[in-house]
């Protein structure tokens, strides 16, 4: 496991083994920044979580990685390469997508095997099986044919968790799979967290409730705007490393950051 | 207007087969909130035509084609760069895109309108009625069609190609789009597929139905077949279907519907008819959809009211044997519509249920509770009393308050719930008001002093 290195400059200073690797990465929205210089290694076969207060930039961190935002600077490499999309699942927040869509869980979940399936190839029976397999994993199968707006919350994040489980990956990216889930399927997604963690896979989540952290994960990334820390979570996750994510100090570079769009903004005449 | 074969099979074929082209695309847009995109490309597609128009003279230009083409797609772009850049609302921006373009069209055409035949009209509604006296040969003279066949069956077979061949790429790309891009199915490729399709579909369709009615095949045949299933490749083949019905009665319409209100006019336009059945199959469906229809939706709550209203009933029978006092099956029902304060349909309703389920006899002197009646009225009473003592023991309600609550929590408590009251409560015997709680094996301890109400 590397240690950290938040003012790492260096491509070669990264680890070329992780699965995860981001090096000097800057995103902005509307010419705002929303994340700046963010510098990490995920470790291989970890279950990471990453916390921070809302607008710290997380989900625009694991959109941006997998280049569904713009990067203004920065490189994001997966195992020392450019993104292998086959190898790497990604799960999106569960209000990302209309529930009312008319389609059943299993549709869903067999999602998960368009992309090895490939262009104009339709679902058979063989991939129906394997979103079948997936929705046993979470504990669904009863649930296979149902229109998914008549699934419960808890039930919908676990339709996605299995959506990222038949994509068979090496890298799941999560975003806020705990989100509005009673305490038994929160339960029930750790469980399979920590059986993909058994079979090597690495797993990063977005996370919110920060009571659960030091039991749940491995390695933690706190995150506001920019690495405060990251490391093992007996190490990095501390009381003074919690005040400096979710205190006032960086409330400073929020500022500076409104600053500093504005200034572009009416330098460029938009 | 006469009923001619050739003629009206002619005109209810291009109706049919523009309907059934438009229901493909318009499906997806309705799917992924974007119907008004139609409407937009629709509008937009004007000055392309007016310009393809004046540029080659005449009608059946391909110059006509790909102008209006480019015009659509323009408009979806333009629309979508002005709600990225200038941060409008994405109605807004379509709003703005849309109108300026059509306004531009209709400029054109005025200006045109003196030297070529391009009737304004026209423009808006199409002329569907005058479509089957502009024949073509189509292969090498074998079939002699209308000029608009060949190109609506091309357009409809290419509709038809990217929806089975891209299906799950549409799909996906509709429900899903970050997920779709992390994995490698690029989104915006499939949307901006969709935006041809759908522009290409506009301009095919433009001449039969005209700019403005196309919008009604766009969007209506799929917003109904979405009401009828929540399976994707239903609500498809639905949408389709239901277009070409709403072609047939369209045409049907405009010739006869008119005659039954106003005398002095023979018939009014087929796609203006096509729209107005359009939104006549709409409400129907509206109606008398399965799941999400206003008459399930009654019928439920219907069936759901008689259903209390009839453990009321065996409630009350369990409490007259229990004062022995005997009621008539009128005095059963006044009680129940007191009580229950429901009318009296669902009263009649309710203890119909009841003699048909052989749970009590209702008789005009006297009412019995069979013995399969009485088990289940004791289950009622019990959730009744356990929730009261629950109410009163626990949550401290003062006793005179927790007869309502109860009347409703008693009808939606199974059994492991009355269980698990009975523990709470420390298997009470008695409920607040000295009634006797009757234990889950159906016999009461008739002890305790009933002196208190």
């Amino acid at each position: 496991m590397t240690s950290q290195r938040p003012g790492a400059t260096d491509r070669s200073e990264h680890d070329d083994r992780a699965p995860l690797s981001i090096h000097d990465m800057t995103v902005a929205y509307d010419r705002k920044p929303v994340l700046w210089d963010v510098d990490l290694d995920i470790p291989e076969g970890q279950l990471v979580c990453i916390v921070g207060p809302n607008g710290a930039g997380k989900s625009t961190l694991l959109k941006a990685c997998l280049g569904l935002l713009p990067c203004v600077s920065g490189d994001v490499r997966f195992w020392g390469r450019p993104i292998q999309r086959q190898r790497v699942a990604y799960v999106p927040q569960r209000e990302s997508v209309d529930w009312d869509f008319p389609v059943s869980a299993l549709d869903v979940v067999a999602m998960g095997t368009y992309r090895k399936l490939g262009w104009l190839r339709p679902v058979g029976r063989r991939q129906r099986t394997q979103a079948l397999e997936a929705l046993e994993r979470v504990g669904l199968t009863e649930f296979a044919s149902r229109q998914i707006s008549q699934l419960s919350g808890g039930q919908q994040q676990r339709v996605f968790l299995a959506r990222a489980l038949v994509q068979n990956a090496d890298l799941y990216l999560m975003d806020e799979p705990f989100a509005s889930v009673d305490a038994s399927t929160e339960e029930a997604i750790m469980d399979v967290l920590r059986e993909l963690r058994q079979n090597g896979r690495t797993v990063v989540c977005i996370h919110h409730d920060l009571q659960t952290v030091r039991e749940s994960f491995d390695w933690v990334v706190m995150l506001n705007m920019r690495v405060v820390a990251a490391g093992p979570v007996d190490e990095v996750f501390t009381m003074e490393n919690l005040r400096r994510t979710y205190g006032g100090r960086l409330t400073l570079l929020d500022q500076a950051a409104t600053a500093l769009g504005q200034a572009t903004r009416s330098l460029q005449g938009s | 207007m006469g009923w001619e074969a050739s003629y009206d099979g002619w005109v209810i074929a291009i109706g049919a087969l523009a309907a059934f082209a438009c229901a493909l695309p318009g499906t997806f847009l309705l799917l992924r909130g974007m119907s008004m995109m139609g409407d937009a490309i629709s509008h937009a597609v004007l000055p392309g035509i007016a310009l393809g128009f004046l540029v080659s003279g005449t009608r059946d230009s391909i110059w006509m084609f790909l102008g209006a083409l480019v015009a659509g797609l323009l408009a979806a772009v333009l629309s979508q760069a002005l709600h990225r850049m200038g941060r409008l609302e994405h109605g807004a921006a379509m709003g703005v895109v849309f109108t300026s373009l059509f306004a531009l069209g209709l400029i054109l055409i005025v200006q045109a309108a003196g030297r070529v035949e391009l009737d304004p009209h026209c423009v808006l509604e199409g002329a569907i009625e005058w479509a089957p006296l502009d024949m073509v040969d189509v292969f090498w003279g074998w079939l002699t069609v209308p000029r608009a066949v060949p190109v609506l069956v091309i357009m409809l077979l290419v509709n038809l190609t990217v929806v089975i061949a891209c299906y799950k790429e549409m799909k996906i790309a509709a429900f899903d789009p970050d997920m779709a891009r992390a994995s490698g199915i690029d989104a915006r490729i499939m949307n901006q597929v969709l935006m041809i399709i759908t522009a290409a579909t506009c301009v095919a369709c433009f001449e039969v139905v005209g700019s403005i009615l196309v919008v009604a095949l766009l969007v209506v045949p799929p917003a109904t077949a979405r009401l009828l299933s929540d399976r994707l490749p239903v609500v498809l083949v639905l949408a389709c279907l239901i277009g070409i019905v709403m072609a047939f009665l369209g045409h049907f319409a405009s010739g006869s519907v008119p005659g039954w209100f106003l005398a002095d006019i023979e018939d009014v336009s087929t796609s203006g008819m096509m729209a107005v059945m359009a939104g006549f199959l709409f409400v129907l469906a509206w109606v008398l959809s399965p799941r999400h229809g206003l008459v399930m939706r009654a019928v439920h709550r219907l069936r759901l009211r008689v259903r209390i209203a009839a453990e009321d009933v065996l409630g009350l029978l369990y409490r007259c044997e229990e004062r022995q006092e005997q009621l008539t099956a009128a005095q059963v029902r006044q009680a129940l519509m007191k009580a229950a304060s429901i009318g009296g349909v669902t009263a009649r309703l309710a203890m119909a249920r009841i003699r048909r389920q052989g749970w009590a006899e209702l008789g005009t002197t006297s009412c019995h509770l069979s013995d399969e009646g009485r088990v289940l009225a004791t289950e009622v009473v019990r959730s009744h009393r356990l929730w009261e003592a629950w109410l009163w023991r626990n949550i401290k309600l003062p006793a005179d308050h927790v007869h309502g609550s109860a009347m409703r929590l008693e009808h939606v408590t199974d059994a492991g719930m009355r269980d698990q009251l009975a523990a709470e409560t420390e298997a009470t015997e008695v409920d607040p008001h000295g009634k006797p709680i009757p234990d889950s094996g159906g016999e009461a301890d008739p002890s305790p002093d009933s002196t208190v109400e």
